[in-house]
């Protein structure tokens, strides 16, 4: 925020601060920014909850994030997404009861010609099946 | 910074570079840096250190090279390896001694993949290293600028510009000419922004990624020129934060520049200033649009403005303002190099020079790739793309992403320029080209792209917010077999209004995918709605078993 000179325009660039320092943005932090940018907490609330990149829920331990873009989607990542509902019974958006591993989805990782494609952590990984999709997070959340 | 300066290094670095006899070179961009190069990558580095040969070889990493689909890629001297393994760097580094390529890994450069592109925009992606300004001024780069705002007018560059024949290369093609006339005759305070518009929201397109991972001095060069010629003394680039490879070589770029007067205060000792500030969005497509990416930029919600007033006139905070993609800032280094009549000789009476391509879904050869317009899209697809997998029968081209059409076989000699897409009911788009096969139901996909628009849909005006959603249930009552024939009037009906009505171009063009598949591929509708089955058996019936 002082890089930005507590500029009203530099929200967006607070809140991601913000998320990458907590994983996701808390109703404190939501304050503090507002506060401290002068601007509406309407408007911060409104910017954090319009941008998907943005979430208001702690995620889990481990995150696995399975791309939905175009070509994803024609190469079979509905099925990665059903594999995993079936091994972890969450859904897209939702974290297991435990808060080990959260499961995401991308509009486009923009990783494209290795389609399908998941994101493990930050690790990209391409041309998975639904068989692999299983056995990579088991691996993960293990970890 | 002067030209001679700018020579200078350029000569030094070309000294360094010629000091090493042989040169490897690893995509280090987003596609193959999933498949594991950044290990081969280094593997080589020790390879080399171990058997003694740090002088005679040197190891880089450098952008996309186009195939991705084979990745990680690598060159070695002029030889192209595919789907290196960090185990192989015995090998190749054994070649440089004994001359002989590593046969099992080469890639054929001859095939079309690679002599049938023409490459302007990505002519140093894959030779370059792109967190080395050095690199990019040996080859060639900034001297465009330097002559630019030493030697030239502002409506010097205009005109080139205006002659060269560019269109915006984000998908509605407007004459890039124009759009800086506009601006730089606007009047106001004074103050002007330049805009790069890199978010890059279609699903199943990387282009403007793959540029920025790769050359992102090229960017910012085209962007000081435009900020030059319009009379703009800041710029933002508003970039995606799923890119993170993206943003952090833009940070290196511009850090870089700035420290050799490229950008900041008084380029090259003149009176020109240009200050670029990277801004990062947030996972919202509507912010491709103008309108909602200045909002976004000013730190609002993305939602888009009524026009007029264009952003040529009233932009970022009411101040005229210059908004161009990626590509077309690009474009506009080579054209001030080489002169506006050399880009107008590329491509069609209309469409002008090259066009980069994101080819990925149902083909052989994914990748990037850069053709001249107008070449036609059966060329693209089984020369340069290798056709379609598994020995499977073509089916739809999508260009354009969620705004675009589907193009069926009977298009395929279809020459690609704005104005034959647009035709047979697509966009040129920002050049997202995702090819389906038999296996793939058109229904389906339209019912994907509505999906999208309609959760990226910002909500401010009512016939796209509740007119997606509709179509969406429509289309999902049709794939679950629950739908009677007069539901493809009612669709034909809303898509009709939503595009008529909407305030911006997602609206507009939300209905695109199901309009040119309802045109296109009207016996799969009729498929649904009346045998209740699906031909290619992708959507599955509630109240009957799938037919195999």
């Amino acid at each position: 925020m002082r890089r930005n000179g507590y500029q009203g325009h530099a929200l967006i660039e607070a809140l991601h601060s913000v998320q990458e320092a907590f994983g996701y943005l808390e109703p404190e932090g939501l304050r503090f920014v507002a506060q401290s940018l002068r601007v509406p907490l309407s408007q911060a609330y409104g910017a954090a909850t319009f941008y998907h990149f943005f979430t208001m829920k702690p995620p889990g331990r481990h995150t696995c994030v399975v791309c939905t873009g175009t070509a994803c989607y024609i190469n079979g990542a509905p099925a990665l997404l059903a594999a995993m509902e079936k091994k972890y019974g969450i859904k897209p958006g939702e974290t297991t009861p435990d808060g080990e591993l959260s499961l995401l989805t991308a509009r486009c990782v923009g990783s494209c010609s290795i389609a399908p494609v998941a994101v493990f952590e930050k690790d990209v990984v391409g041309k998975l099946n639904a068989a692999e999709m299983v056995a990579r997070a088991e691996r993960y959340v293990a970890k | 910074m002067t030209s001679e300066e700018l020579q200078e290094i350029a000569t030094t670095e070309k000294e360094k570079q010629a000091q090493h006899p042989h040169h490897i070179c690893v995509c280090t961009a987003a596609g193959c840096l999933s498949a594991g190069s950044g290990e081969v990558k280094k593997a080589l580095e020790k390879e080399v250190l171990e058997s003694g040969m740090k002088d005679e070889c040197h190891v880089k990493g450098v952008g996309c090279m186009g195939l991705c689909s084979a990745g990680p890629l690598i060159t070695v001297d002029n030889t192209m390896y595919r789907d290196v393994k960090p185990d192989d760097s015995t090998d190749i580094v054994r070649s440089l001694e004994d001359g002989k390529p590593v046969k099992r890994l080469q890639c054929d450069t001859s095939a079309p993949f690679f002599t049938r592109q023409s490459k302007i925009v990505l002519e140093n992606s894959g030779f370059i290293d792109p967190e080395r300004i050095e690199d990019y001024i040996a080859a060639g780069g900034y001297s465009a600028l330097l002559s630019v705002v030493t030697e030239k007018r502002p409506g010097e560059v205009l005109e080139q510009v205006i002659k060269s024949g560019l269109r915006g290369r984000g998908g509605a093609g407007y004459p890039t000419g124009l759009k800086w006339s506009t601006v730089a005759k606007a009047q106001g305070t004074g103050q002007k922004y330049v805009i790069c518009n890199a978010d890059e929201g279609d699903p199943g397109a990387f282009m403007d990624r793959a540029v920025l991972e790769s050359d992102p001095h090229r960017v910012l060069e085209g962007m000081a020129i435009a900020a030059y010629a319009v009379g703009a003394n800041r710029g933002y680039i508003y970039v995606r934060a799923e890119y993170p490879l993206a943003v952090k070589h833009l940070r290196t770029a511009i850090r870089q520049a700035e420290r050799l007067e490229l950008l900041g205060n008084d380029v090259a000792g003149t009176h020109f200033t240009f200050k670029i500030e990277v801004r990062l969005g947030a996972g919202a497509f509507v912010c491709g649009e103008e309108t909602a990416l200045i909002n976004s930029v000013e730190g609002k919600r993305g939602t888009p403005r009524p026009r007029p007033p264009y952003p040529a006139q009233e932009g970022l905070w009411g101040h005229p303002t210059l908004i161009n993609n990626v590509e077309t800032f690009a474009n506009i280094a080579p054209i001030l190099r080489n002169g506006g009549e050399w880009f107008s000789k590329i491509g069609t009476a209309k469409s002008k020079g090259t066009k980069v391509f994101a080819l990925a879904g149902r083909i052989n050869n994914t990748g990037l790739i850069e053709v001249p317009m107008g070449i036609p899209l059966r060329e693209i697809i089984y020369d340069i793309g290798g056709g379609i997998p598994d020995g499977r029968g073509f089916k739809a081209v999508q260009t354009g992403g969620p705004s675009g059409g589907c193009i069926p076989a009977d298009h395929l000699d279809l020459p690609v320029d704005y104005e034959s897409l647009a035709k047979v009911g697509s966009i040129m788009g920002s050049g997202g080209m995702i090819v389906t096969d038999e296996g793939s139901c058109m229904v389906d996909v339209a019912k994907f792209f509505i999906e999208f628009c309609m959760s990226e849909s910002c909500g401010k005006c009512v016939p796209c917010r509740v007119g997606t959603t509709h179509l969406y249930h429509l289309l999902e009552r049709i794939c679950a077999g629950d739908s009677e024939e007069r539901d493809l009037a009612t669709l034909e009906e809303l898509c009709d209004v939503v595009r008529n009505t909407s305030l911006c171009g997602l609206g507009q063009s939300a209905p695109n995918p199901i309009m040119s598949t309802l045109h296109y591929f009207r016996d799969e509708y009729q498929a649904h709605v009346i045998e209740k089955r699906c031909p290619a058996g992708v959507c599955h019936f509630a109240d009957q078993e799938v037919k195999a």
